[in-house]
């Protein structure tokens, strides 16, 4: 990505403008995000969902001086997903079910907080989560785990428009922070444990009009109706619950699709099941597709494809190209062409052994596990939402994983009934009276773990998907990731460390206890010309920054 | 599924005959219900004299003096899954002379395996496991009071079983007691570490993290050791504890069996 001398300028340019004075956030700004590493615009940090900051007054050389300057205790018990953003010196977050609080992002102190009642109906899988805000002028946009997408005056936190995408009864549920392209809010819905049929929705930013909306199922008359036998595609899951990504030359956004339905008997759902555990590169004008991409058809494993989709422009075999990168829950990290979806290279960076390897196209060779086995990687997955990062100053794409971990894999029939979990899966740990470790950590007590996995993060060569380095870690690993400019990867992980480690090498350079589990991703900022790190963990949000 | 309240006072285990034909229940889940994917032997004795003592006044011995219900054919009127079942017995059903029952899990695992393999199981011939003789064996002959306190009173060498029969089933206690190496929890294990300076430390592992173990050591002192100050840091993954697979006859077993699941912690 070039972006020094812009970046060096208005760099310069923000220290000299109080930031009071700045400007709304246009879709210039959020175009051009990485180019005022002074904030964090977007989710992953800019449209190419690298989690790459420019800053660079931490380093290798300082980072041991991180002390804490300020704690948010959220209230709730429920898990800490968000990412934050931070404008102009004000931090905006979400905490469960679904409040947005605007704090000063020196101190912590709150400005204002606007609470959702979400309804009772509401029944997302994994927990009462948000993940966090998108921003348009001053207006933010939320989605809530009853299946609406709200927008809140950014300066008084009132409610300016609310529109509901789909019953939440019926298992309907949005987790993510929306994406702003142009003038619109693009979302997707949760929901794959319930049979809901998946779909994604552009939204007018200023009214809250809808301006299209595409099925991840297609219907009777749609291309890849024929990968699915009679009605089962009605309840075929493909939920979409991650953020995307969006490429302004290309016009394209990308999003991941989650597992079809019912997730684990695949025997009762023959076919490829389009578009589940799939990429899709979507029109984010009209929201029709361009191309897709399937990581894994016909999925009997729950392998659900909704990672953030990390794009990097780079030479591929000597000559420039759009490459989209992907670290999956399958056990593959894939590298696609962006602009056709095209398969490039895939390798695992994970003990994977319900496939043998990708074959020319990508599709997986599966070498399914007799009955009774244990398939790798188990029922959580190599990695999970969690968001990865990219380098462009190492060149190195870097992902939280689950190594070693398996599951006893067994498909039970399961009957639709709305609102009702439709899994159909009867699946068990490969050890015996022990319980398979579940997305979220049941305590601070671990003593068995590492008999049935653990974490670590990879650092991965797209250019051949070799691991450079790893990073290992007692638990397994449920942080997303951050680097910096100055060469710094930050980590948090299921045992509530936060962990600065050499994005070069993977050497450790300081740790934080914060003694709750950390399942979030780490942001940075600058305000008044001093950096900032901040993470989710346990009920809190914890920042960091040099010690004066 | 209606059930009686009956005060729970014997544990029965059948016998080696009806338990051979047990053993061979296979995984359920070809029929089309959302079951365990196996039901073990012990669970299913067990469940059979919970089921004795608590259903078999309305149920029947057979399961199927409740019209609409037939227990040993599979027949519910309401039921579906294993967490149906579950839900029936600790809900009840309103309107019914099933009110709800106040089980364990352990209960409720034992339960529920006897009930989907009841049209495999026999309580003939079941062979009484006795508590006191059990707690004799426990505190005599087993020596396990060498090792294992109940409810704070005895030794923290080995982990207090005060609770034990709240949290582990009949049939991990059986196999624990049977082949105690094989099943071996990773909860449970052992491990030895160096210090850097040469002092040997060995314990149970209370909790462990990437940089950290905390133990309680052979002198039961609570002790948190960094890993990065350790020469050695080893996770043991055998036990001390023997077997008691012919130490103890089938009756003996029985009754230890009995005891543990006795157990149920203080309340």
């Amino acid at each position: 990505m070039m972006h020094s001398r812009r970046t060096t300028f208005l760099l310069l340019l923000s220290l000299l403008i109080p930031f009071a004075l700045r400007a709304q956030v246009t879709s210039d700004r959020l175009l051009h995000a990485t180019d005022e590493p002074q904030n964090w615009l977007t989710y992953s940090g800019s449209y190419a969902s690298q989690r790459h900051s420019l800053l660079k007054q931490i380093d290798p050389s300082n980072v041991k001086n991180l002390e804490l300057k300020w704690v948010f205790q959220a209230q709730s018990l429920q898990k800490f997903e968000t990412t934050p953003l931070v404008i102009d010196g004000i931090m905006y977050l979400t905490q469960s079910p679904n409040d947005v609080v605007a704090v000063d992002a020196k101190t912590g102190r709150v400005f204002w907080l606007y609470h959702y009642a979400t309804s009772p109906a509401a029944r997302p899988c994994c927990g009462i989560v948000n993940r966090g805000l998108a921003i348009l002028g001053d207006t933010l946009f939320m989605a809530t785990v009853d299946a609406h997408l709200i927008a809140i005056d950014s300066k008084d936190g009132h409610a300016m428009w609310n529109v509901k995408l789909a019953e939440p009864g019926a298992g309907y549920a949005m987790t993510m922070a929306p994406l702003v392209v142009k003038d619109k809010v693009i979302v997707g819905v949760a929901g794959g444990e319930f049979g809901v049929r998946g779909f994604i929705s552009a939204f007018e930013a200023r009214t809250g009009k809808q301006a299209w909306k595409f099925d991840t199922i297609p219907d009777l008359d749609q291309p890849g109706h024929d990968t699915w036998r009679g009605g089962d595609w009605e309840h075929g899951g493909g939920a979409v619950w991650m953020t995307g990504s969006y490429d302004s030359e290309l016009n394209l956004t990308y999003w991941g699709t989650g597992n079809p339905g019912p997730d684990w008997n695949a025997e009762q759902r023959p076919g490829d099941n389009l578009y589940s555990d799939s990429v899709l590169a979507l029109d984010p004008d009209t929201g029709k597709m361009k191309w897709y991409f399937q990581f894994t058809p016909h999925d009997p494993y729950d392998y659900d494809s909704v990672q953030v989709p990390v794009l990097v422009n780079s030479n591929w075999n000597g000559a420039p190209r759009k490459l989209l990168m992907w670290g999956n829950r399958n056990g593959f990290f894939y590298v696609l062409d962006r602009v056709t979806g095209k398969f490039l290279n895939g390798k695992p960076f994970v003990k994977v052994n319900w496939a043998s390897g990708l074959d020319a196209t990508g599709r997986p060779i599966v070498t399914p596990q007799p009955a009774g086995a244990t398939t790798y990687p188990g029922i959580q997955g190599a990695t999970n939402w969690y968001s990865p990062s990219y380098s462009p100053r190492t060149g190195l794409f870097y992902i939280s994983a689950w190594e070693n971990y398996g599951t006893i894999f067994a498909g039970v029939k399961a009957d639709y009934v709305e609102g009702t979990r439709f899994t159909g899966g009867a699946n068990t740990s490969p050890i015996p009276g022990a319980e398979n470790p579940t997305g979220t950590r049941t305590g601070p007590i671990n003593t068995y773990t590492e008999a049935m996995g653990s974490g670590a993060v990879v650092a991965i060569d797209p250019a051949t998907g070799d691991k450079k380095w790893k990073y290992e870690m007692h638990d397994v690993n449920t942080s997303g990731i951050l680097t910096t400019e100055s060469d710094l990867l930050f980590v948090g992980g299921r045992e509530g460390y936060f962990q600065a480690l050499d994005a070069r090498n993977g050497t450790l350079l300081w740790k934080q206890n914060l003694g709750g589990e950390i399942i979030a991703g780490p942001m940075t900022y600058q305000v008044d010309g001093k950096q900032y790190v901040t993470i989710a963990s346990g009920n809190g949000l914890f920042t960091f920054g040099l010690r004066e | 599924m209606k059930i009686r309240c009956v005060p729970f006072r014997v544990l029965i285990l059948f016998g080696a005959v009806c338990a051979a034909v047990i053993s061979q229940s296979p995984a359920t889940h070809a029929q089309g219900q959302d079951r365990a994917p196996e039901y073990y032997k012990a669970d299913i004795q067990y469940g059979a004299q919970i089921f004795a003592s608590q259903c078999t006044a309305c149920h029947g011995t057979s399961g199927d003096l409740i019209p609409g219900v037939n227990f040993r054919a599979g027949v519910f009127k309401r039921v579906v899954t294993d967490n149906d079942l579950r839900a029936t017995i600790t809900t009840g059903v309103p309107g019914t002379e099933m009110r709800p029952f106040a089980f364990g899990a352990s209960e409720l695992t034992g339960i529920v395996s006897y009930l989907r393999n009841m049209i495999s199981a026999d309580a003939k011939g079941a062979m009484i496991g006795n508590v006191g003789r059990g707690k004799e064996l426990f505190s005599g002959a087993g020596n396990c009071a060498t090792c294992h306190a109940i409810n704070g009173k005895g030794p923290r060498v080995a982990p207090d079983l005060g609770d034990i029969g709240a949290l582990r089933t009949a049939d991990l206690i059986h196999r624990k007691l049977v082949d105690p190496g094989s099943n071996l929890l990773p909860v449970n294990r052992s491990i030895r570490a160096v210090t850097k300076d040469g002092k040997t430390i060995n314990g149970r592992r209370l909790n462990e993290d990437t940089y950290t173990v905390q133990l309680v050591d052979e002198q039961e002192r609570l002790i948190s050791l960094t890993k990065s100050d350790l020469r050695e840091f080893t996770v043991l993954k055998t036990t001390p504890m023997p077997s008691y697979k012919d130490k103890f006859s089938a009756q003996e077993l029985a009754d230890v069996e009995a005891y543990l699941l006795s157990l149920k912690g203080v309340k």
